[in-house]
């Protein structure tokens, strides 16, 4: 039984198709690659996934469970979280805030206990605070946590931001663009990193990439968009030898 | 096991306690003129105002202006309840806060699916509702208003107050005022960070109507008559005035915003004609200055009491 299946997805804008019949698959535990030129509708694929946008037509299935049509939070503690493309983190906030309201949705206390500070109150954001403190530390941001997030470095930023997305415990992590603005020794780093949390969470993770090295290096399988339509699928190596994705990435061979 | 006996929360009680009971010695001995007394209960019940109106703007980033209106709607509930039916204060005063929530739900529900501008219209628009609407009806005097006698004393107003600002305090550094706060931040990452940004909009929302609307009976008790034009929509912007100047987001601030605001409006009393000129250029000098408000975004906290440890925990913001 696969972890995410979506069946013949479309959206449409008006009368623009931007995405149309998309077929995925993903297991559990598989690292998946999505590609494609710049407007294919990769992005459109993931706001569709969690819930930004509605479908036009098509099912999303998660766990076995239909996802489309829920608010994009409902499908956060469904268990898919995600990064953004542009970085969107609570910039003014401190590091560790920003991975506290993460661990929010499965916050112990009540609204009670929070305005009459009851004992369970003080409880609830000890533990926080505590799982917060761990998770930075595998991130190697845990001395920066007092930091204000706008003031971190470019690199880390992006690390934080995939912190923050575990912190909302999920079992399908996705990544869009996460080596984006990177140079290569940072992407090099990120791939590694993506592996480990892998491993380390138990997580299936489908991640958008424009950078070829990290995409080959790390995705086990991949999906080619273009136009809004699977062009291609399978392994790294296949892929970079399909002609139509050549032709998607390089325009069409002069004969 | 932190609890929240700790010394910070005692030094802050201590503080509250003396500052009460300095004030009620001066008031008992007669020492305290009248004026002094009036301004101070204002300030109590600016404070209420502006801490709340924070909780909606500052702290959740929904801009609304119609604070007057929820401030209405707990003054006329609440004179209706101790002056019309002679019921007692307190349940006045509680039967205000609530009507007010109540409207606070009824408004926010639709209309938290505005952003920015349109929200700030759509509450202007509710505000000027509900004071067309005491104005037309005769129950509660119209135009004229209706008198009523003046039961809050300093005890009441300064005990409310304190009670307010430590349940709104409370609220914004737990996970649920972290959540207003994400939204502030970025509504879309809030909301795929799991969190449900409608219900908390309309939390903050309700929340804020509803110490508004305390803050309305607490001023309709005690201020002998209450009138519609009382709450138009300039009491709305002077409490607007009051949170930007103290600093948006800033619980702290809002208070001092409170404090400055109204004590600038009686040393100001005896020029009532440049009173208006003197407080836009005082926030015109702001803007240029430190746009942010006094405080920005930072709360004065007394969080150097503490040990490193609680330092995290308590010094939110």
């Amino acid at each position: 039984m696969p972890l995410l299946k979506i069946d013949n997805l479309s959206k449409s804008f008006g009368g623009l198709k931007a995405v149309s019949g998309l077929n995925i698959e993903i297991n559990e535990g598989e690292l998946i690659g999505l590609i494609g030129p710049n407007g294919a509708g990769k992005t459109t694929v993931f706001n569709l996934l969690t819930g930004v946008y509605d479908k036009t037509e098509g099912k999303i299935m998660f766990q076995d469970k239909e996802v489309s049509g829920l608010k994009p939070y409902q499908v956060t503690h469904r268990g898919m979280a995600r990064t953004f493309q542009n970085i969107r983190l609570f910039s003014d906030l401190s590091v560790i805030d920003n991975v506290k309201i993460a661990y929010h949705q499965r916050s112990s206390y009540s609204l009670t206990s929070a305005l009459l500070r009851l004992p369970k109150y003080y409880q609830g954001e000890d533990e926080m605070h505590r799982k917060a403190m761990s998770l930075l530390k595998i991130f190697n941001l845990d001395d920066k946590a007092e930091e204000t997030a706008k003031n971190l470095p470019y690199g880390e930023q992006r690390r934080l931001e995939i912190a923050r997305a575990l912190g909302t415990e999920p079992k399908l992590l996705l990544l869009d663009e996460p080596a984006a603005g990177m140079n290569p020794q940072e992407t090099h780093d990120l791939m590694n990193l993506i592996r480990w949390i892998r491993e380390q969470f138990k997580l299936t993770i489908l991640l958008i990439e424009h950078d070829m090295s990290l995409v080959m290096g790390v995705c086990e399988r991949i999906y080619v968009l273009d136009y809004g339509m699977i062009i291609a699928k399978g392994a790294p190596d296949e892929i970079k030898s399909n002609p139509k994705v050549i032709e998607a990435y390089l325009g069409e061979e002069v004969v | 096991m932190r609890n929240w006996f700790n010394r910070q929360n005692i030094v802050a009680l201590l503080g509250i306690v003396l500052l009460y009971g300095v004030i009620q010695g001066l008031i008992v001995m007669d020492i305290m003129p009248p004026f002094y007394k009036l301004t101070l209960i204002l300030i109590c019940i600016y404070i209420i105002l502006s801490t709340s109106l924070n909780l909606i703007n500052g702290v959740t980033g929904q801009f609304s202006i119609g604070h007057a209106g929820f401030m209405a709607v707990g003054a006329y509930i609440s004179a209706i309840v101790t002056a019309i039916q002679h019921g007692p204060l307190l349940l006045g005063l509680l039967a205000g806060a609530v009507a007010a929530a109540l409207a606070g739900l009824v408004v926010g529900l639709p209309t938290l699916r505005l952003k920015g501008d349109y929200l700030a219209i759509a509450t202007l628009g509710f505000g000027e509702i509900v004071r067309i609407v005491f104005l037309n009806t005769e129950y509660v005097g119209g135009a004229a208003g209706f008198t009523l006698p003046s039961k809050i004393t300093w005890t009441w107003a300064f005990g409310l107050m304190a009670l307010s600002v430590i349940l709104m305090k409370n609220f914004v550094s737990s996970t649920h005022g972290r959540a207003c706060i994400s939204i502030r931040e970025n509504e879309i990452a809030a909301e795929s960070m799991g969190v449900n940004t409608t219900k908390y909009k309309v939390m903050a929302f309700t929340m804020g109507a509803f110490f508004a609307g305390l803050a309305g009976g607490i001023y309709a008790n005690y201020m002998y008559i209450i009138q519609p034009m009382t709450f138009s929509f300039l009491k709305s912007f002077d409490i607007l005035v009051m949170v930007v100047l103290g600093g948006l987001g800033s619980m702290t601030g809002g208070i001092l915003g409170a404090i400055v605001m109204t004590m600038a409006s009686a040393l100001l009393a005896s020029v009532p004609e440049w009173r208006l000129v003197i407080t836009a250029v005082l926030l015109i000098a702001m803007m240029l200055f430190k746009p942010t408000g006094i405080l920005g975004t930072k709360e004065f906290s007394l969080s150097f009491l503490g040990k490193k440890g609680e330092k995290n925990a308590t010094s939110k913001n």
